[in-house]
């Protein structure tokens, strides 16, 4: 090192060297990750689930992906053509109905997705009153004895039978767990974003600023999260409209709570370190330490936790569906389903299709949940 | 490599009470395998004192671990060797065999005193604990035998002590205490890994000759670790010199120390801090002035929270500091030595005139002390804390010029920042890298090169040093004198490494509870000091040895 100093300044180079776009403690991180198997398997299973319920509108739809009337090629599940488009009276067009599938089969043809239901559809071709069961409980003859023509009927096909049976408004199953599935996570995610960006900003100011302001916001804290959440989110759902967003600003006032702690304890640790004080001496400005000093310590914390409140956030939405305080009647919901499986208890399907969507989808987040934090644990070694 | 050293001759031939043979520890992780230990051989005689000096990362304190086996396995793995402890091998014992030795026949005491000792229990029960795992011994029996074992390692009163928790005791006291705890089943072996580091040095002198004394009554066997060559040539028998794994020499103190075998060794005997400050300037200006300067604690109590004391941290100093001087400031922990210097650096709030370069800075905010921020610097004294691990090295250095230099353009701040690597010694490459890719000397020449790069007047340093090896404390107090010299710059020198203090300093300041034990130009104070309390501290640093007065803290 003397023998640097004293050299000439060696030629000054102005672009940095290639370097790996993961610092190697995230690479390590991402190896550990990789090492848990189960949590590993888990996230690409979930993730597969995830983006093809993000296409549920393909695989699960009333309507046809693309269709070709008279020359012209249609794109019905994007733009809603009146049906005196086809011949018809109605603002919007039923294409399920025989009269207008066999319009449009005879001037040109159509690709519907692999299952032809929404999650609101109605059977109308139902074996007996509703719910019925899936069709391979059935015998041949009985499935399609809705249709004018039974077994024999053209609509009589795999996407048009219902693979997990009907609910007690004859609506098909399994597309109802295909929206749910995504109304679940999508709600589950939002909500987990919003609370970690307003957690994490509330434990940052409280652990950094630390004295009064931590007193008092800690004070505020213990009264805020004592309150019986659970009654509050149905008094309030009462009163307002029910909704996707509604229901998120109310769980949202409530789930912040968890991670303030968490950060806090982070920042308060770390407003001492060394290099934060060095930053001080520096003039930098409070907030800028907090971006680039503190806030990457409190990440670690933060990440570990989010599988697990994603989770529970899905869990809660279900038990309001559960209630019937949740989600507004008709939208496809997981609680909704298990509701009915309670209410119907000739129909196991209904329940047992529930039960086995939210442990499935809730054990899967566990263990990739668990395979973050063991991958953030430094002190974990894979062998 | 010398694997048997040569005994003196006339010792009678005795069976060797620990003996290491062919030691290797290896750690995986990740797939990569490093070799911590490479094949490292040595003796302990009864009543012997062996040391193992070297470098950080040198494989000292992995070997010591190794004897007891608490290294974090299965991470580590031992590829050879064998660890013979009465006619056993330590590395292939089984546990309970093992765990009947820990603590009994062979014990140990570690460098942080801080946190080897539990702060949820009391120090009775603390002691007490092993007295009863080892010997059965409960009730009051054992508080008999507490009480005879604190009377033996200085602790005073100690039938008031028994109830205390750790952090009511001082460093030196906690040391004391896990002295205490290793003495208790009287070992035939005493490992000490680096006992002395953490503590101030008039404490060091007061724990190395209680050390001293316990193993003339006890006849117990030690092995020192240590890096301070000092305390090896007063206190071991023979010493072990290890780098990068291996034993390179070992043999009799006085053999190795006069003569030195292996170039190594001879290397690290010439590494104390050396030279002269340069002389102070009198006709330059004063850069730095403090008057009175006072920083007191409130003390609070009761329902209202009503200030009934103060903790007086810094009490009525004052200074006055010129461009290209130095004034160090010395004491032992908790005289209030940092605690001026964050005050004069204004990252504290304290009462009493402060002037720096013609401005009052006493009362400035924090806003206000913003743009001055760039000619009043600091260094702090763990250069591994001081470097935020996420940033790279030319992101931290040019953090402050996106500050105070918003002008500059990306690639004139790039300009700056090579220029201020170059003037530390380092290679401007290196600023792409992360510090976790530096030696703690190297870390220690970036966070003076974060400071350098604004152009500062006064540079507060505090214990800059203290977290270094010695090799690499003499390169960094060279390049702090080059940098002086060169840009005119003056220094707050804050340590408790007086060696350190005397290569650096024109004007000295004594502190002790706050307060200005003595002060006056550097060459007098280490000349001829005048008080109890500064004689001491010479004593302990330059000799290490404990001298019994008043003055200075257990």
């Amino acid at each position: 090192m003397q023998a640097q100093a004293l050299a000439a300044p060696p030629t000054v180079t102005a672009a940095p060297p290639k370097r790996a776009w993961l610092s190697p403690t995230n690479r390590r991180r991402l190896q550990n990750f990789r090492a848990n198997g189960r949590g590993y398997w888990s996230f690409w299973i979930f993730m597969v689930l995830f983006v093809l319920s993000m296409f549920a509108e393909l695989i699960a739809n009333d309507r046809p992906i693309v269709a070709s009337y008279k020359g012209e090629i249609l794109f019905p599940v994007l733009v809603d053509y009146p049906e005196e488009k086809f011949g018809g009276f109605l603002a919007t067009t039923d294409y399920r109905s025989s009269f207008i599938a066999d319009e449009i089969e005879a001037n040109g043809w159509m690709v519907w997705p692999p299952i032809r239901y929404s999650y609101l559809t109605v059977n109308s071709n139902i074996p007996h009153s509703a719910p019925t069961p899936p069709f391979w409980l059935m015998e041949p003859e009985q499935r399609c004895a809705g249709y004018a023509l039974g077994d024999e009927d053209p609509a009589c096909i795999l996407g048009n039978l219902n693979w997990l049976g009907t609910d007690d408004q004859a609506r098909d199953v399994v597309a109802r767990i295909i929206y749910g599935f995504r109304v679940s996570v999508l709600f589950g995610l939002v909500l987990t974003i919003a609370s970690a960006v307003i957690g994490v900003t509330a434990g940052a100011i409280q652990g950094y600023f630390g004295g009064w302001t931590d007193l008092l916001f800690q004070r505020f804290i213990e009264i805020w999260s004592s309150m019986p959440v659970l009654y509050i989110l149905l008094i309030i759902a009462a009163i307002l409209p029910p909704g996707f967003f509604v229901l998120l600003g109310i769980m949202l006032l409530f789930s912040w709570v968890g991670f303030v702690g968490i950060v806090r304890a982070e920042f308060l640790r770390a407003r001492n370190f060394e290099y934060v004080n060095a930053a001080r001496a520096l003039g930098v400005g409070n907030w800028t330490i907090m971006f680039r000093h503190l806030l990457p310590n409190a990440m670690v914390a933060t990440l570990t936790f989010l599988p697990f409140i994603l989770s529970g956030s899905i869990a809660t939405l279900t038990s309001l569906d559960f209630l019937g305080f949740g989600m507004p009647p008709g939208s496809p919901s997981l609680g909704e389903m298990i509701a009915q499986g309670k209410n119907n208890l000739q129909a196991p399907w209904l329940g047992l299709s529930a039960f086995f969507t939210m442990s499935i989808m809730l054990s899967l987040l566990i263990f990739v949940g668990e395979a973050i934090r063991d991958a953030f644990d430094p002190r974990k070694t894979f062998r | 490599m010398p694997s048997i050293p040569a005994r003196p001759s006339g010792e009678p031939m005795t069976e060797p009470l620990l003996s290491v043979r062919d030691l290797s520890v290896a750690f995986h992780q990740g797939g990569n395998t490093s070799l911590a230990v490479d094949g490292v051989s040595f003796d302990i005689m009864p009543g012997e004192v062996v040391a193992l000096v070297g470098e950080s990362g040198s494989g000292k304190s992995v070997t010591a671990n190794s004897v007891l086996r608490l290294l974090p396995y299965p991470s580590a793995s031992h590829p050879s060797g064998e660890i013979l402890f009465g006619g056993q091998d330590l590395l292939t014992a089984p546990e309970p065999v093992l765990r009947r030795v820990r603590g009994n026949q062979i014990t140990m005491i570690f460098q942080e005193p801080m946190t080897s000792l539990n702060p949820l229990h009391t120090i009775e029960k603390q002691i007490g604990e092993i007295l009863d795992l080892h010997q059965g011994m409960t009730g009051q029996a054992a508080r008999a035998r507490i009480l005879e074992l604190l009377n033996q390692v200085g602790i005073r009163e100690p039938e008031k002590r028994l109830q205390a928790y750790p952090h009511q005791l001082s460093g030196g006291q906690r040391q004391r205490v896990m002295i205490a705890m290793a003495l208790a089943n009287r070992p035939k072996l005493l490992i000490a890994d680096e006992p002395t580091t953490a503590l101030d040095v008039t404490v060091q002198a007061q724990i190395l000759d209680l050390l001293r004394r316990l193993k003339g009554e006890h006849g117990m066997s030690m092995l020192f670790i240590t890096h301070d060559l000092g305390i090896v040539r007063k206190f071991a028998d023979r010493v072990c010199v290890m780098t990068g794994g291996k034993i390179v020499e070992s043999g009799n103190v006085e053999d190795v120390f006069v003569n030195p075998q292996h170039e190594y060794t001879r290397h690290l005997l010439a590494s104390e801090p050396r030279g002269e400050p340069p002389a102070a300037d009198l006709s330059k200006p004063v850069v730095m002035e403090g008057k009175d300067i006072r920083v007191w604690f409130p003390i609070k109590a009761g329902l209202m929270r009503k200030v009934v004391d103060h903790v007086k941290a810094v009490d009525g100093v004052s200074l006055s500091l010129r461009a290209g001087e130095t004034l160090g400031v010395v004491g032992e922990s908790g005289s209030g030595k940092t605690t001026l210097g964050l005050a004069l650096a204004r990252l504290i709030s304290s009462q009493g005139r402060i002037a720096f370069i013609g401005n009052d800075i006493g009362e400035y905010s924090f806003r206000q002390m913003r743009p001055l921020r760039d000619r009043l610097q600091v260094v702090f004294q763990d250069p591994f804390g001081s470097l935020s691990p996420r940033m790279s090295v030319g992101e931290i250095i040019a953090e402050g010029l996106k500050v105070h230099e918003r002008a500059l353009s990306a690639d004139e701040r790039d300009a700056r920042v090579c220029w201020a690597l170059t003037e530390v010694g380092l290679d401007p490459e290196t600023r792409w890298r992360y510090p976790h890719e530096f030696s703690g000397g190297q870390r220690q020449r970036i966070a003076i090169a974060r400071a350098m790069v604004l152009k500062p007047r006064f540079v507060m340093l505090d214990e800059p040093t203290s977290a270094l090896d010695m090799t690499v404390q003499a390169q960094v107090v060279d390049l702090l004198r080059d940098l002086q010299k060169k840009h005119d710059l003056a220094y707050l020198f804050i340590s408790h490494d007086l060696k350190v203090v005397k290569a650096l300093a024109n004007h000295v300041i004594v502190m002790r509870t706050g307060k200005v034990v003595e002060e006056g130009p550097a060459e007098q104070i280490f000349r001829a000091p005048r008080q109890d309390y500064t004689k001491a501290l010479m004593a302990a640093a330059f000799n290490l040895e404990a001298v019994e007065t008043a003055a200075i803290n257990q």
